[in-house]
C-alpha cells in the first residue's frame, strides 16, 4: 500500500474540515480525489505531504508515518499544490535546479534529470524564460516537472488542470496518465470527466467525509438508478405517438415512457426501465416487428456525474 | 553527517535568495544607496572637517542599517506566504530551521557585500594618513554583528505577514526600538538604566567599535540573533496551528 490514510480528522479552529476519513492508494494506481470545493480535498493533501499535521489520525506513505518520519515521507512525494504556486522571477531551468537541490539531488544526477523533465513536460522552448512570462499551460507543466524532478514514487497533484483551456487539459491529462503508469498518483479535482478520463479509482469526499470509494465503473453500477434509453424512430402510422407509446409501455421492465416530440413522422421517446435491465435489444425487436425505422437508440446509463450530484447534493443545498 | 546534510539543504536556499537579490534591482539599489549615503558623510568629514577617521562612518552606518536592512529582508518570507510557494518549500525534505538559516545568511551576505566597498574609504585614509587599525577592525566586526541582528529581526518581521510593506514597517519599528533604547535612558528610572542599556544594541556596538572585544558584547549579539531566528522558525510553524 503506497498511501494509507487512517481515521484522519482536521479542525481549523472549531471548524471541522476533514472528518475521520480513511482510504488507501495502491502502488501504481491513479487515485482521483473528487469532491465539491471546500470538501476537504486540499486539507487532506496538505496533511499527506506533511505541510500541516492532522488533528487526529495518521497517514503512512510507503510505510513511513507522517508524524514520525516526516522527512522520509517528503522525500518520496512530489507535490503540486493547489493553484500551482511558482517563483515567477526564476527561469524554468533555475527553478527545476532549485527544486532538485532542495530534494538533495547531486549535481551530475540533476543535469540529466532536468533534461528528461524538460523533454517529458514539453518545456524545451521555454526553458530559459522566466516563469512569470509563461502561459498558464506552461506554468502547469513547470509545476508538474518540479513535482517529478526527484523521480518520486508518489505524486500528489491538487487540481492539476484547474484554469487550463480544454486543449491544455487534454495534454496535461495525457501527461499524468503517461507518468502515472510508473507511479502512485493522487489527484484532486471537482471535474468529473477528469476522473473518468484519468483515474483508476475514485474517492468521493463531501463535507469532510468519504461518501464513495471504488473504480469509476463500480461507482456507476453501485449508484445506478433506473435505465434511461432514448429512442428515435420513423413510423408511417396513424396516431403514431400514442400508438408507439403504448407499444413501448407494453414491453417488460419498462416503467415509464415519455414522448419528447416529433415531426415529419419522426418520433422521439425517453424510455425508463427498471434498474439493471438493458432493454435495447427488446426495443430493437419491437421496432423491427412494427416496421419502425430506428434512427437513434441510446442508453444514458447513470453517469459518474449523476452519482456525484446524488452524493454531494445535500451539501450543495445546505450552502 | 547531520551537518553535511544541513549544508546541502541550506546552500541552495542561500544561493537562490542571493541570486534573486541580484536578478531584481534590490542588490544594486542597496549597494548604491549605502555607498552614496556613507560616502557623502565620509567626504564631508574628510574635506570639510579635515578629520582622517572612520569614526563618523561607524556612527552613520547603524542609522542607515535601520531602514536599509528591513528593506532587504522584507520579502524573504512574506513573498513566500503570499505566492503560496511556502507550501512547496515546507513540503521539501528540509528542516524549518534550514530554510530560515539559508534566507538569513543570504540577506546578511548582501549587507556584507554592500559594506565591502566602503573599505575604499578606509584605503584612502590609510593612504593619506596614519590610521589606528584597532577601531577599524572593531568597527567592521561590530557593523557585521549589528547587521546580523537586524537581518534576523527583519526576517522575523517578514515571517509574520504576507504583506511586504507591513513586513518592512514591522522590521523598521523593531530595529529602531532596539537602536533607540539606550537613548531613552534619561526618561526612565535610574535603577532600570543598566538593564535597558544592556538590552539596547547601541552600547554593545560602541564597545566593539572602540576596538575592545568584550565577550559580553559578542554574547549579546549572538544571543539576540539566535533568539530572533528561533522566533522565525516558530513563526513558520504557525501553519500547523
Amino acid at each position: 500500500m503506497a498511501i494509507a490514510v487512517h481515521n484522519l480528522t482536521k479542525y481549523y479552529g472549531s471548524e471541522r474540515a476533514v472528518n475521520n476519513i480513511s482510504f488507501e492508494a495502491r502502488t501504481g494506481e491513479i487515485l482521483g480525489f473528487l469532491g465539491p470545493n471546500g470538501a476537504g480535498k486540499t486539507t487532506t493533501m496538505k496533511i499527506i505531504t506533511c505541510y500541516m499535521p492532522p488533528s487526529a489520525g495518521t497517514v503512512e506513505v510507503n510505510g513511513f508515518n507522517i508524524a514520525e518520519h516526516s522527512l522520509d515521507v517528503r522525500r518520496k512525494i512530489g507535490y503540486l499544490p493547489e493553484l500551482n504556486p511558482l517563483y515567477l522571477d526564476m527561469n524554468v531551468l533555475e527553478y527545476l535546479d532549485y527544486s532538485a537541490r532542495l530534494h538533495g539531488m547531486d549535481r551530475p544526477a540533476i543535469a540529466g534529470r532536468m533534461r528528461e523533465m524538460v523533454d517529458v513536460c514539453g518545456l524545451g522552448d521555454v526553458r530559459h524564460k522566466d516563469i512569470g512570462e509563461l502561459s498558464k499551460g506552461y506554468r502547469q507543466r513547470v509545476g508538474l516537472a518540479q513535482a517529478m524532478i526527484h523521480d518520486p514514487e508518489i505524486l500528489i497533484l491538487d487540481e492539476p488542470t484547474s484554469g487550463l483551456d480544454p486543449n491544455q487539459i487534454v495534454e496535461i491529462r495525457k501527461l499524468i496518465r503517461q507518468l502515472g503508469s510508473a507511479k502512485t498518483v493522487i489527484l484532486s479535482t471537482h471535474i468529473l470527466s477528469e476522473v473518468q478520463a484519468t483515474c483508476d479509482r475514485v474517492v468521493i469526499i463531501n463535507d469532510g467525509s468519504i461518501v464513495a470509494d471504488g473504480t469509476p465503473v463500480q461507482l456507476q453500477q453501485q449508484f445506478r438508478g433506473s435505465e434511461l434509453i432514448t429512442l428515435e424512430a420513423h413510423a408511417q402510422i396513424a396516431d403514431a405517438e400514442r400508438e408507439m407509446a403504448s407499444k413501448l409501455h407494453a414491453l417488460s421492465h419498462v416503467e415509464a415512457v415519455h414522448y419528447q416530440g416529433g415531426e415529419n413522422s419522426v418520433y422521439r421517446f425517453e424510455v425508463h426501465a427498471a434498474k439493471g435491465n438493458d432493454i435495447r435489444e427488446a426495443l430493437f425487436r419491437l421496432a423491427v416487428a412494427e416496421g419502425w425505422v430506428l434512427l437513434e437508440l441510446s442508453r444514458k446509463g447513470t453517469s459518474l456525474e449523476e452519482v456525484f450530484h446524488a452524493l454531494t447534493k445535500a451539501e450543495g443545498e445546505g450552502k | 553527517m547531520r551537518a553535511l546534510s544541513s549544508y546541502k539543504n541550506i546552500a541552495p536556499i542561500f544561493r537562490k535568495e542571493l541570486r534573486s537579490y541580484f536578478n531584481s534591482a534590490v542588490a544594486y539599489v542597496v549597494i548604491v544607496v549605502f555607498l552614496g549615503i556613507v560616502g557623502w558623510f565620509h567626504s564631508n568629514a574628510l574635506f570639510l572637517a579635515n578629520v582622517a577617521s572612520l569614526r563618523l562612518m561607524f556612527e552613520i552606518v547603524p542609522a542607515v542599517f535601520l531602514f536599509v536592512i528591513p528593506a532587504v529582508t522584507m520579502r524573504l518570507l512574506s513573498e513566500e506566504w503570499k505566492a503560496g510557494t511556502v507550501e512547496l518549500l515546507l513540503t521539501k525534505p528540509l528542516h524549518d530551521a534550514e530554510i530560515i538559516i539559508g534566507k538569513f545568511l543570504a540577506a546578511w551576505a548582501l549587507v556584507g557585500l554592500a559594506l565591502a566597498p566602503t573599505l575604499v574609504y578606509y584605503a584612502t585614509l590609510a593612504y593619506l594618513g596614519d590610521i589606528d587599525n584597532g577601531p577599524v577592525i572593531g568597527g567592521y566586526a561590530g557593523l557585521l554583528l549589528m547587521a546580523g541582528v537586524y537581518v534576523a529581526i527583519g526576517l522575523f518581521a517578514s515571517s509574520l505577514t504576507e504583506n511586504q510593506v507591513v513586513a518592512f514597517i514591522l522590521g523598521f519599528v523593531m530595529v529602531f526600538g532596539l537602536y533607540m533604547l539606550d537613548k531613552t535612558l534619561i526618561y526612565i528610572p535610574s535603577w532600570l538604566n543598566t538593564t535597558v542599556e544592556f538590552i539596547g544594541i547601541d552600547s554593545h556596538f560602541r564597545n566593539i567599535a572602540r576596538g575592545v572585544v568584550d565577550s559580553r558584547n559578542v554574547i549579546y549579539f549572538v544571543s539576540v540573533l539566535g533568539f530572533m531566528l528561533y522566533l522565525s522558525v516558530l513563526s513558520l510553524e504557525r501553519r500547523k496551528w
